[in-house]
């Protein structure tokens, strides 16, 4: 029986049946890890819980055994991206500065699918610190792209996208600030979903950009995406951004057609320099949603291009102040070269931090610095206010906005390198929605061949955009996408089965 | 003379930054306990105060409610949005490499305290206050070549007062620092004392040349200040050096001191020139603080009566002398402790509509708890509350000795007995014997036997040796066994003896 590329609820069902055990399912999934999951396979994984996961799964089948109505989570593995904390549990960020540090604690949504008895394999590879579209800033190196392996991931959630869509776990931990899960999802042909800021709890969370991060899973269909959602929602005394606003039963009410839902197609997210194939194949989704019987409106999101510079300016501000507690006088990496104050910060913080890194926390630094405030940071969240108002405006007219989640498709590894724009230009079609706060979704919506070279073809991903607290708005529209079509079933030659 | 003149015209310009400590379980962003006194260095530590990655703060309501008491307290304005920043630089005492203050949007502003130097009322303008979280404390093991961390103290809130510079002396800061202890005691928002560092002051100095109408050019801080003394000795210290400067033609320079307490003299920290740039911003983890009108007025109308207020009606109610007032209400549990006594005075004059003097008994339990009741709390190292005498016996005590009952030599027996084993006034006047003897036969019949056995001393005083007026007194009090009401003896022996 094939259970790599199962989905969380066909598992979820077998465990309730008693086909397997959840120790049987760590254990193959734990198999499947060490195999493809390594540092000289896909890398990524940067650390494997295998004794902890053992342990959890015995756990989860004591409660399996007694309790018939334990959550749909409950025994089933998944992975974490190496940005969450985990007690006990190694935890780097990707970064040397944390190489060797061990939490002692859990966040929020680590404890919260604790309780529910799922199976935590390990921790998975990111951009340092999430700075990145490419897991190539990693210190541990790139994570590889399953679909063809000399080709990024996306990120920062690369280890996390790349792991689902290679089978290793069914779901995966992930977080976004400004497309870090839905273009890795959208490059790795999965299914990404991006909260609205504050329905999630970022306790535990290294903090990138506080003002937009966003923790979130990658799955492989929206309905497991729902059944993760209804789990990690909701207000955590210990993060005061969180909402108290009730959880809907997301997974419950999917439904599996779209009469009278209105669907916006904003004109500027087709952007110049987008692939004309990427483009057809949008189009040829927004047709399917139109067959489910939702009404498509062309909309117009002017201040669009705004957003990157917006984000450009925010994000390393909060960067260079989020960053500044790893000094190597509490934990971390602390220079052994180090003979006085002065030098533990600049030597610590010179061989800890990567380029990005660096390079983040000088522009932000010099962004946050007297006389340039209001210039930068201040206006920068004048003009992110407008973005707000303007997707207000447009949610009037419409239930959610569909376009691509990525205007290309994976180019090669390397290809991010000497280019710190990168992550900019992948992440156009991501940012402002992140900027606003909104939710969306990455699924899978077919191929296209690379720019490169014309005889691989690379998943391509339909983005859904909601409105604020507006998950089943677009949980709905993925999902019913999902019931006339089979894109998120594919998956990946070369990872057994 | 003339030179004394000119230096007189000199006027400091004084503005007063203070940071208090609030008295909450926990600390300002997190549940660490927020105590002072712990001596074990990283005990009330967590991951949040620690700054662990991927920890977040949340904002202590109880600290928001005493920042807003004591703004009011202060005759401020309360921001009903006000906002939380992060001021950065990197020291290891600062865990998260930024501090969690207030910048542009402060809890409370635009207020006032009035305080009465020598019989006139100065008002002294506070600029804001601000809420913000403590730093921890480095530590540096002599000799040893390393430092140590002690994140104890990191996170604990705090509330800064900053005033204008409307202060003209050193003793008028003192004053404004004791009103503002006071008032923060009296609204059980702090300890606010300054050896044990839940006060600090750093105040602003500067002198302005005679004749000189805008502020001076350059203002020097001084730190390092634990004591109310200190503040003033070392502001008269810096008063005196910018003056002696400034009839040299020099300018100060702008720098940041500090107090030395074994040479008393301020010793230069570091030049305000290199100054940080902090980079503040609006912390994005905290959302902006919204304090409803009806939060704000709830705490208005909770106001305790302040120092000010009760000062006036000690006066108008009670007739107290001013330094008496002064030292009553410097104590906030001994004025709790005297209030408390008076209540039971007219209690029981009410009750038992005696024609007994209210206001002198109530001057009586004035005097006894600045005098011998301090005496006595001081040395045993207590508060009014923790000692064993009720404010019910205090109050009978104090019956007894005007009414005659005991002397006030015995009263004084019977307060430490019942300071140091508690009890009621009458078992211990029967139990020590102290009752004064008031009746007048047993009185006569003593005196008529010192009469008759002291014949020599009866003559001399008949011949006009007031002396023997004493002495014979003397032998009739011994007769009594020293209980003996000394008017009745005194009263008398004269009419025996005419």
């Amino acid at each position: 029986m094939e259970l790599a590329y199962l989905e969380i609820s066909e598992l979820a069902e077998k465990l309730r049946k008693k086909e397997i055990s959840s120790v049987e399912l760590t254990k193959y999934f734990l198999e499947r890890v060490k195999k493809y999951g390594t540092e000289n396979e896909l890398n990524a994984f940067l650390t494997i819980t295998e004794k902890e996961a053992l342990l959890q799964a015995e756990e989860a089948d004591r409660i399996l055994s007694k309790d018939p109505n334990a959550s749909v989570l409950t025994g089933i593995p998944y992975a974490a991206k190496d940005l969450f904390s985990t007690k006990g549990i190694r935890t780097t960020a990707s970064s040397k500065i944390l190489d060797q540090f061990v939490p002692v604690f859990d966040s929020t949504v680590i404890s919260k699918l604790n309780s529910e008895k799922s199976v935590l394999l390990g921790k998975t590879n990111l951009d340092e610190f999430a700075h990145g579209s490419s897991t190539e800033t990693s210190a541990y190196g790139p994570s590889k792209n399953p679909w063809d392996t000399t080709r990024i991931p996306g990120g920062s959630s690369g280890g996390s996208a790349a792991a689902v869509a290679a089978g290793l776990v069914p779901f995966a931990l992930a977080t976004e600030t400004g497309g870090s899960i839905r273009l890795p999802a959208s490059l790795c042909g999965v299914c990404g979903w991006k909260p609205t800021y504050g329905r999630v709890s970022r306790y535990g969370v290294i903090a990138m950009t506080s003002s937009n991060d966003s923790p979130g899973t990658i799955a492989r269909s929206v309905k497991d995406l729902a059944y993760t959602a209804e789990i990690l929602s909701g207000h955590d005394a210990k993060d005061s951004t969180t909402s108290v606003k009730d959880i809907p039963n997301y997974a419950a009410n999917l439904r599996s057609d779209l009469k009278g839902v209105k669907i916006g197609v904003p004109k500027e997210y087709f952007v110049s320099g987008m692939q004309p194939e990427v483009e057809t194949k949008i189009h040829e989704a927004i047709e399917k949603l139109k067959e489910l019987g939702a009404e498509i409106i062309e909309v117009s999101l002017p201040l669009t291009k705004y957003g990157s510079l917006v984000y450009a300016i925010v994000t390393p501000a909060e960067i260079s102040s989020n960053l500044a507690r790893f000094d190597g006088i509490r934990y971390g990496h602390r220079s052994k070269d180090a003979k006085e104050l002065l030098d533990i910060y600049a030597k610590s913080r010179e061989e800890g931090f990567g380029d990005e890194a660096k390079r983040r926390i000088m522009t932000g630094t010099y962004a946050l610095s007297a006389g340039y405030y209001d210039a930068y940071y201040l206006k920068a969240q004048k003009v992110r206010r407008l973005l707000v108002n303007e997707f207000n405006d447009v949610f009037e007219k419409v239930d959610a906005l569909v376009c691509a989640s990525v205007p290309n498709v994976a180019q090669k590894i390397g290809t991010a390198k000497d280019n710190p724009l990168f992550g900019y230009i992948a992440d156009q079609l991501n940012i402002p929605a992140s900027m606003a706060g909104l939710p969306a979704l990455s699924i899978p919506c077919g191929f296209a061949k690379t720019e490169d070279d014309t005889s691989v073809e690379m998943p391509v991903g339909l983005q859904i955009i909601g409105p604020q607290w507006g998950e089943q708005n677009i949980f709905n529209i993925g999902h019913a996408y999902q019931t006339i079509t089979d894109w998120h079933k594919k998956y990946p030659k070369g990872f057994g089965e | 003379m003339e030179e004394k003149n000119v230096t007189n015209e000199y006027t400091p310009v004084i503005g007063l930054e203070i940071h208090v400590q609030l008295k909450t379980k926990s600390k300002m962003f997190c549940d660490s306990p927020n105590n002072p006194d712990e001596t074990v260095p990283n005990t009330n530590i967590c991951e949040v105060c620690t700054a662990q990655p991927g920890t977040l703060p949340v904002a202590n309501k109880e600290a928001v409610r005493l920042g807003t008491m004591l703004g009011l307290a202060l005759n401020c304005k309360i921001a009903n949005n006000c906002k939380f920043d992060r001021k950065s630089y990197f020291y290891p005492d600062l865990p998260k490499g930024y501090q969690i203050s207030q910048y542009d949007k402060p809890i409370a502003e635009h207020g006032y305290l009035d305080i009465n130097v020598d019989g006139v009322v100065k008002r002294v303008r506070i600029r804001r206050a601000h809420l913000e979280e403590d730093a921890g404390k480095n530590i540096h093991p002599e000799g040893l070549g390393y430092s140590l961390v002690d994140y104890n103290r990191a996170g604990c809130p705090l509330i800064e007062i900053v005033t204008e510079p409307d202060i003209t002396s050193a003793k008028e800061a003192r004053i404004f620092l004791e009103e503002l202890r006071n008032i923060v005691r009296y609204i059980g928002a702090g300890s606010a004392d300054m050896e044990k560092g839940t006060m600090r002051l750093e105040p602003n100095i500067s002198v302005r040349k005679p004749g000189q109408q805008e502020l001076p050019n350059y203002k020097v801080e001084v730190k390092n200040i634990n004591s109310f003394k200190f503040a003033e000795s070392a502001i008269e210290y810096e008063i005196a050096r910018h003056i002696e400067m400034l009839k040299e033609g020099q300018t100060p320079k702008q720098v940041t001191m500090g107090w030395n307490e074994k040479a008393s003299q301020t010793v230069e920290q570091r030049s305000k020139e290199e100054a940080n740039d902090y980079r503040y911003f609006p912390d994005p983890d905290l959302p902006v603080l919204k304090l409803s009108d009806e939060f704000i007025s709830n705490l208005q109308s909770a106001l305790p009566e302040l120092p000010a207020a009760k000062r006036l009606r000690f006066e108008e109610e009670y007739g107290l002398p001013d330094e008496d007032i002064q030292n009553l209400v410097n104590w906030k549990e001994l004025t709790e402790y005297f209030e408390e006594v008076v209540s039971e005075i007219q209690a029981w004059i009410k009750a038992e509509h005696t024609n007994e003097d209210e206001l002198k008994l109530v001057k009586m339990a004035a005097n006894w708890c600045l005098q011998d009741f301090s005496a006595l709390l001081n040395a045993a190292k207590i508060n009014p509350s923790e000692s064993r005498i009720t404010q019910e016996n205090f109050a009978e005590l104090l019956k007894h000795i005007a009414d005659g009952k005991i002397s006030v030599t015995a009263g004084k027996k019977v307060f430490s007995e019942m300071f140091e084993h508690g009890g009621e006034p009458d078992h211990i006047i029967e139990d020590l014997g102290l009752t004064q003897i008031s009746d007048t036969s047993e009185i006569e019949s003593a005196i008529d036997n010192v009469i008759k056995s002291n014949e020599k001393a009866v003559l001399d005083y008949k011949a006009g040796q007031q002396k023997s007026f004493g002495f014979l007194v003397g032998m009739a009090m011994k007769e009594l066994k020293g209980k003996g009401n000394p008017q009745l003896v005194n009263e008398i022996l004269k009419k025996k003896l005419e």
